[in-house]
């Protein structure tokens, strides 16, 4: 177990116009691991990002650096750098500068900053741009520089807000791999805010999904994916099919007027449940083996597999990955395993969702 | 193609216009008459005696040495209100207060200052409540100085505080994130970024104090004589257009230094 480097202890933030962004936020960053912010556009991650970088005051709860209460430590006196969602490269000052800006602020010596400036360039491989002018430099340059510029300094901790959404789709795959990349060789804490979820599944340790000001579920990517705390989450992280339904004893869920074997349990009987499949492990067979029936009603090609949507005779709409096309308006059969569903309660916190799933996973 | 020619040709008339006979006419103007003495004859003599009498070159020297003044200290108290102001919360209202007295007439301040700056003025009485004895205010390069610097600090303000509130808020929180102290934030960042609103700061206030005659005659009680009181003697007293519109021709030539000057795009950089 590696060592908490910052803390969060019921953190709320209300801003002055009296709105809260912030509701009860608790979490641990350990040192040298990749943290992601997931939610939606103005759930309160970039909120996060400034109360531990400095540039807002909590309004109650607390804020641990190194195990030391940091709540009333300007910005400048923090030990972890920034990058910011629009960069915030100086226009004044070419690359160079730049870079070397939190070294001279720090009255390093000449021929350390000019060391440091381009080990920092080489580790984002722009050592040839020293020279070069802010405006000179594409959108994807200007990342990598506000990157150097903030490692430069070796901090313990790197905040990122969004630095990749303004890049074309192939840049930013690029920049995912060399961020991530980057991030275990320099062997310290990134805390990442998107709200690209593919994003924050192909790079963090872990993540924290937020909406509305709250943390609703943490867990490393795979956890997230498969067991979804409730709806939002369910619906936020890749795509979902999700259908009322009803426990009726532990592993057995009925919907849709039938019941099935599933791998959930600690539930009370006869709750009322939503069940979560994934298009992915939907498989497509004939009306008869199926057990559920669906009518086809679009497909489309999406490269590696087939997207197809459906309707059951209740009218709820399905959505089926398949490697292999159907015919538009026919009707299939839907097959899927215990394991591929997935059941969430209504209301849980995630103390007890946690401690629930603990209770009869192996 | 010819008829968006013609089109655009329309748009640019009045302007050309109004370039022409408000900027264009009247320097040609000046720079015609200034090779007149006043008998309406052609010579050089003008600027002969501009800069060969002592007069003059002391006069362009204090006048010089006034706008400097004036404009340096303009700089000093505009510039921090408006680092001040652009942090305010109703910055838009307080901007607008700083504004408001260029909305009064040049002459109703003057005869404002000479009020509170009396010998019996209300400054003079205020001192004496606090048991200081009453000084001598009016007519001092001091109050000038100080009264000039007064009426210029809205032109001096707005260009600043117009360059600080372009200042986005992430490069302040930038620099203080690299472990910048407020004070290195100033020097390093802010001051930097507003550079071009102290430079069109300095381009409104430094001309015209060259030339503050209005102020001279009422604060400076005709002992500050600047460039601009001598152009007004020789056009109103002495009648010698000539001499007055060398003087004229010489502010103009000062005027497209000081933006040559303050115009320097940063090219070199570090040493
Ligand atoms: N200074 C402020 N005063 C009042 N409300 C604010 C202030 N700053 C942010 N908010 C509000 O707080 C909420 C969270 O803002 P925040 O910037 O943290 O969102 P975000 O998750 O980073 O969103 P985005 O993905 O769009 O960047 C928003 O609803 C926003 O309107
Ligand atoms: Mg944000």
């Amino acid at each position: 177990m590696s060592k908490t480097i910052v803390e969060l202890k019921d953190v709320y933030k209300t801003y002055d116009d009296g709105f809260t962004a912030l509701k009860d936020i608790s979490f641990k960053l350990n040192q040298g691991e990749f943290y992601t912010l997931l939610g939606p556009s103005g759930c309160g991650k970039t909120t996060i990002l400034q109360s531990i970088a400095g540039f807002t005051e909590v309004t109650s709860g607390e804020v641990l650096f190194d195990g030391k209460r940091i709540n009333d430590i300007p910005a400048n006196k923090r030990q972890l750098n920034t990058v910011f969602q629009d960069y915030a490269l100086f226009p004044n000052m070419n690359v160079f500068e730049n870079v070397a800006f939190g070294l001279v602020v720090h009255d390093i010596k000449k021929d350390e900053v000019e060391q440091r400036v381009h080990d920092a360039l080489k580790m984002v491989q722009l050592e040839k741009y020293a020279n070069r002018e802010i405006s000179e430099l594409s959108g994807g340059q200007q990342q990598r520089i506000a990157i150097a510029r903030a490692i430069v300094n070796r901090p313990k901790v790197l905040l990122l807000d969004e630095p990749l959404s303004a890049l074309d789709a192939k840049l930013r795959k690029d920049m995912q791999y060399e961020l991530r990349e980057l991030q275990q060789q320099l062997g310290i804490t990134f805390l990442f805010v998107t709200h690209d979820q593919e994003e924050a599944l192909a790079m963090s340790d872990e993540i924290f999904v937020m909406n509305k000001g709250e943390i609703l579920q943490k867990g490393d990517p795979v956890d997230i994916y498969d067991e979804p705390i409730n709806h939002f989450v369910a619906d936020f992280i890749g795509e979902s099919n999700i259908i009322p339904g009803k426990m009726v004893a532990d592993f057995q869920v009925a919907f849709l007027g039938h019941q099935f074997e599933c791998s959930d349990a600690g539930m009370r009987p006869n709750e009322p449940v939503e069940v979560v499949i994934r298009p992915e492990d939907l498989v497509i067979t004939t009306p008869e083996k199926g057990k559920l029936q669906v009518k086809v009603d679009t497909q489309l090609f999406r490269g590696d597999y087939y997207e197809i949507l459906a309707y059951d005779e209740q009218g709820n709409e399905w959505l089926i990955h398949s490697t292999n096309a159907t015919k538009d308006n026919s009707i299939v059969g839907l097959t899927f395993g215990p394991n591929d569903m997935h059941i969430m309660r209504y209301n849980e916190s995630e103390a007890k969702f946690n401690s629930r799933l603990e209770s009869y996973e192996d | 193609m010819a008829m968006k020619k013609s089109f655009k040709g329309l748009f640019y008339t009045p302007y050309i216009l109004w370039l022409a006979m408000f900027v264009i006419a009247p320097v040609a103007l000046i720079i015609y008459y200034s090779f007149f003495d006043i008998h309406h004859q052609f010579t050089f003599s003008n600027y002969r005696v501009f800069f060969e009498s002592g007069t003059y070159l002391t006069m362009t020297a204090n006048s010089v040495l006034y706008a400097f003044l004036i404009t340096v200290i303009s700089i000093l108290i505009s510039y921090p209100m408006a680092l001040v102001i652009s942090r305010l919360k109703h910055r838009d209202l307080w901007i607008l207060l700083v504004i408001l007295p260029t909305w009064i007439n040049l002459l109703l301040k003057a005869y404002a200052f000479i009020g509170l700056l009396s010998r019996d003025g209300l400054v003079n009485n205020l001192f004496e409540f606090f048991g200081i004895p009453a000084q001598q205010m009016l007519f001092t390069d001091a109050s000038f100085i100080l009264v000039a610097a007064y009426i210029q600090i809205p032109f001096m303000i707005l260009p600043i505080y117009n360059s600080m509130t372009d200042i986005s808020d992430s490069y302040i929180r930038a620099s203080s994130d690299l472990g910048a102290t407020k004070w290195q934030t100033l020097t390093k960042i802010i001051i930097p970024m507003t550079m071009p609103g102290i430079k069109s700061g300095i381009q409104i206030v430094f001309i015209p104090s060259l030339s503050l005659f209005m102020l001279s005659r009422l604060i400076g009680g005709n002992k500050i004589i600047t460039l601009g009181t001598a152009v007004e003697e020789h056009f109103l007293t002495t009648m010698n257009w000539g001499m007055g519109s060398t003087i004229g021709v010489v502010l103009i030539i000062s005027m497209v230094v000081v933006m040559l000057f303050t115009n320097t795009k940063r090219k070199g950089r570090r040493s």
